[in-house]
């Protein structure tokens, strides 16, 4: 009989080919996935050739173009033209031009490319985000995301876990964003430095599937090196008929060993916004209303999925964006486009003066579709506002739900919908 | 491996959007990264520090983005060492794979001050302050990286494996 184990011990061991793992055992896994983007994988490109000249698996190898397409510049063209070439190259399977790409973290779980039990690179620090699903995945560099190509492993160290227990229920207009803020300004940016970190209890329970994956994707910005949500009827209804390898659930012991637990009352979580520059330093909307703004964003991997482009359009509905603003709405995949347009979100969008942008992780990381001057200000449903975040080093972004984002783009200051009553 | 050089001191949460800003991301050419290394922190960075120089910084170096362009930039503006209290893991896994030195030692960055000549051996983990004189003693990697570090990366580890 193995130990007791946590769902990401389980992961590692099963990968690793091992009956059992303990925290900070170094292990060498097998990978089901590895994905990179346009920003990160023309370096891994090059490690994976000086290595072998083809990928271990063609199928396994995921390419998502987001950063900077559709192409920002000539040098932003040329880096996705090597991804390109590589992928039509190497026979790779999933690669999504413009026109089909979306946000990757947003893309790969909709087209059910990843799943449940899944052990995931990728080279962008996002990527545990299908935590949400039950998978163990999580950020790495160029190098390691190419040592992946070239060979289908990676070494793990095997991180602590730590459990956050979010009991009761969430109070009205307070979403997974908020959750997620609240346990970052809790714990700070490197609360979770080195450890998978394990979302649970009945407020987790009852979120949607987008919500969990807004939790999951913020792990890195706790330093966690992954973020799990156990697999419940919310996922499977999620995966079943989506995802296209079959799947396997891992559930933690109820012994298992966590370096924490940390309980949180999801009566006390409020609508929340992380002020500059750092993702912990969160204050709540209500004693935020005294802070003007130039731009909304609305979308990314955090917070571009339909929900939240329902949640965005049930605030603007009939109202105007401040003219002092300027709101930009980036729905995170054709698929989300698409159905936001159906729903009649894109009237409501366009009614209240916003623009609304293809499929870009753009603003974001300060890359096109929206950067800030010097100077100025932006709430955005983002997952980052460090120091030149979204544009001039001495811009701010503000971090919050799309609700409040859209409540703040008619406000003209950051507030909460229930301000515009 | 032995460094020696003069210290540049930073803070703690140095985030990797700060080493390398993503506006200069559509590039990978170690020369260019190293143009614009932290300048959204000191835009005198680059003039400030020479080849062989050294890092020292709080806790979290490295936070945020995956970006392997962070400890290029670093290692190619000059930087041989970077010597912080904690290193974000996506950062700490990248230095080792591309060759940049790092050392977690807290005692130490709390001790060096900014412009001090510090000495690094990388084999016995020995950190020494040539301005004032005091030693410090670094956590050893263990010795599943420390085979990635002899062989020269990751990249050279497999090379080497895969003959």
């Amino acid at each position: 009989m193995a130990r007791p184990m946590t769902m990401a011990e389980k992961i590692l061991a099963a990968h690793a080919g091992l009956d059992e793992v303990v925290p900070g055992q170094l292990v060498e896994c097998d990978l089901d996935l590895v994905l990179a983007n346009d920003v990160t994988a023309p370096i891994a490109i090059k490690k994976c050739q000086e290595i072998r000249p083809n990928v271990f698996d063609p199928e396994r190898v995921l390419l998502v173009p987001d950063h900077y397409t559709p192409n920002k510049d000539i040098a932003a063209a040329t880096q996705a033209k090597i991804v390109r070439d590589f992928a039509k190259d190497q026979g790779i399977s999933h690669y999504w031009e413009v026109g089909c790409v979306g946000v990757e973290h947003a893309l790969l779980p909709e087209q059910g490319v990843v799943g449940a039990g899944d052990l995931i690179i990728g080279a962008d620090s996002h990527t545990c985000t299908y935590g949400a699903l039950g998978a163990f995945s999580t950020g790495v560099g160029s190098t390691d995301a190419g040592v992946g190509f070239a060979t289908g492993k990676a070494w793990f160290k095997v991180p602590e876990s730590i459990l956050f227990k979010v009991e009761g229920e969430l109070a009205p207009g307070v979403t997974g964003k908020d959750v997620i803020l609240h346990i970052i300004g809790k714990i700070g940016v490197d609360g979770a430095l080195y450890c998978a970190m394990e979302f649970t209890g009945s407020a987790i329970k009852s979120l949607p599937m987008d919500e969990r994956l807004t939790i999951s994707n913020m792990a890195i910005e706790a330093g966690g090196k992954a973020g799990l949500i156990e697999v419940d009827d919310v996922t499977r209804a999620y995966m079943d008929g989506r995802v296209e390898r079959p799947y396997t659930e891992y559930h933690s012991d109820p012994d298992a060993q966590y370096k924490q637990v940390v309980e949180i009352n999801a009566a006390d979580i409020q609508p929340t916004v992380a002020w500059p520059h750092l993702p912990s330093n969160t204050h709540p909307v209500a004693e935020s209303r005294h802070i003007t703004i130039d731009q909304a964003i609305i979308g990314s991997c955090t917070n571009g999925r339909l929900d939240d482009m329902r949640q965005a359009a049930e605030v603007l509905k009939g109202r105007k964006v401040h003219p002092d603003v300027r709101c930009i709405i980036i729905p995170a995949t054709q698929e989300v486009y698409r159905q936001s347009m159906a729903e009649g979100l894109f009237d409501i969008f366009l009614d209240a003066n916003c623009a609304i942008s293809a499929p870009t992780c753009g603003p974001c990381l300060g890359g096109h579709m929206g950067c800030l001057a010097k100077g100025e200000r932006a709430i955005a449903t983002t997952n980052r506002n460090f120091v030149g975040r979204m544009g001039h080093p001495e811009s701010e972004v503000y971090l919050s739900s799309p609700a409040v984002a859209a409540a703040s783009a008619v406000l003209g200051h950051i507030g909460l919908p229930s301000d515009l009553d | 491996m032995q460094f020696k050089g003069t210290v540049y001191k930073c803070g703690r949460d140095i985030d990797t959007d700060v080493i390398i800003p993503a506006r200069y991301l559509t590039t990978s050419d170690p020369a260019e990264l190293a143009k614009h290394c932290m300048e959204d922190l000191d835009t005198e960075f680059v003039n400030k520090v020479t080849q062989g120089d050294i890092i020292v910084a709080g806790e979290n170096f490295g936070c945020g983005s995956s970006r392997e362009h962070a400890p290029i930039a670093i290692k190619a503006a000059g930087i041989d060492v970077v010597i912080a209290k904690s290193f974000a893991r996506i950062f700490y896994r990248n230095s080792i794979n591309i060759g940049l030195a790092i050392m977690e030692c807290p005692e130490a960055v709390d001790a060096i001050e900014n412009g001090d000549v510090v000495s690094v051996d990388a084999n016995t983990g020995v950190i020494t302050d040539q301005t004032t004189g005091q030693t410090f003693q670094a956590q050893p990697f263990p010795e599943f990286l420390q085979e990635i570090i002899q062989a020269g990366g990751l990249v050279k580890r497999w090379q080497a494996k895969l003959g």
